[in-house]
């Protein structure tokens, strides 16, 4: 069972690690299209507000990072601090929580 | 005047120290053939692992010159530019505890073996008929590739992983969960599977290589971690299985894709 999980993290850091490379580079080129004309809330907001695809993006970018991340950070733990391995994974989770939240949140705060 | 080698050899356990014995250079000479003359000439007590002197057993495995080899099938010559003032350092294979001299103790090698799922476990009885294997399915030639390790270990103290995780299962139990994972008479071989990914399994193999870079009969570790890595994407390899009567004859076929 726990090594079943074991391979299901592994798949599922290297699926979001596919998923991510393109985002992430078209979230660079968003950016430096974004501040072109000077960088105003005014500005994004009216790009963000009611844009669905925008919307959809970033929920898929967040919920990508929120997953990649933890189980990244659990690896670095688990080889380099004298961590117990549940309390590697207890706080893991709650970085999934808490990127998976704020990340959420901030999307649809500008929608 | 024959010509001598310093030979730097270490004595004790994890904390004792090299001495430095000189003995006569010959010609076709091997890193064992120097530690038996320093044994037998200059130094009674000192303690080395050996059995077959021709590269079969594995037992002799030392590090030569900070390398891990076979002493048996290394030549004098392949680890020294210049027989005439080269010192040549004799030690215990790294990353495994110290027993006496150049003896390690080979247990926690073994145990992670066990533990990362490296014991055969059959489908079949002895009163089955014995399964026909065909040497060229895609899965029966990765067993191949890696059944031929002979757990010398060397690998094992070459690994950099091994040396800073205690919990690394390391190269040659994960080469050989491999080889039963494309075992299509291993019994659970989902199980194995999940096993090699269990803490210690190959996500903490760092492809390094080092373990195929010195593996003395040229297997590849390395890929061999990497394929099960690549399995937890693709699946278990595809089983084919032709079960015969005593005459030969096929009675039964049991097949099964990806699962």
């Amino acid at each position: 069972m726990m090594a079943a999980l074991q391979r299901h993290f592994y798949v599922a850091q290297r699926a979001t690690a596919l998923v991510l490379a393109p985002l992430v580079v078209i979230h660079l080129v968003l950016i430096m299209i974004a501040v072109k004309n000077g960088l105003t809330a005014d500005e994004i907001l009216s790009r963000t507000r009611g844009n669905v695809l925008w919307a959809a993006f970033y929920s898929l970018f967040v919920v990508a990072a929120a997953i990649h991340a933890p189980l990244g950070v659990r690896n670095v733990l688990r080889e380099w601090t004298p961590l117990s391995s549940r309390g590697v994974d207890v706080l893991c989770l709650l970085l999934f929580v808490f990127l998976l939240f704020a990340g959420l949140r901030a999307v649809v705060a500008v929608y | 005047m024959a010509k001598t080698l310093s030979v730097s050899i270490w004595r004790g356990k994890s904390d004792g120290q090299y001495q430095t014995y000189d003995v006569e250079l010959r010609q076709n000479q091997t890193v064992l053939d120097i530690v038996t003359e320093v044994q037998r000439q200059h130094e009674p007590s000192l303690a080395y692992r050996f059995a077959c002197r021709v590269g079969v057993c594995g037992s002799c495995a030392m590090m030569v010159n900070g390398v891990p080899r076979w002493t048996c099938r290394t030549h004098v010559n392949q680890v020294t530019q210049d027989s005439n003032s080269a010192v040549l350092q004799i030690g215990p294979l790294r990353n495994l505890p110290v027993i006496k001299d150049l003896v390690v103790d080979l247990k926690p090698f073994f145990e992670k073996w066990q533990r990362a799922g490296g014991k055969f476990t059959g489908t079949a009885t002895r009163h089955d008929p014995p399964a026909q294997i065909s040497s060229q399915t895609r899965g029966r030639k990765a067993a191949d590739a890696g059944i031929e390790c002979i757990n010398c270990a060397v690998c094992y103290s070459a690994c950099d992983v091994v040396g800073w995780d205690d919990n690394y299962a390391g190269p040659a139990a994960l080469n050989r969960v491999w080889t039963l994972v494309n075992d299509e008479r291993q019994a659970g071989r989902r199980a194995v599977l999940d096993a090699a990914f269990a803490d210690g399994g190959c996500g903490s193999c760092h492809s390094q290589g080092n373990c195929t870079r010195h593996c003395p009969v040229e297997l590849s570790p390395s890929e061999s971690i990497a394929a099960l890595k690549r399995s937890a994407f693709m699946g278990l390899p595809k089983a084919h299985v032709v079960v015969t009567d005593n005459t030969g004859d096929a009675t039964n076929t049991r097949s099964g894709g990806r699962s």
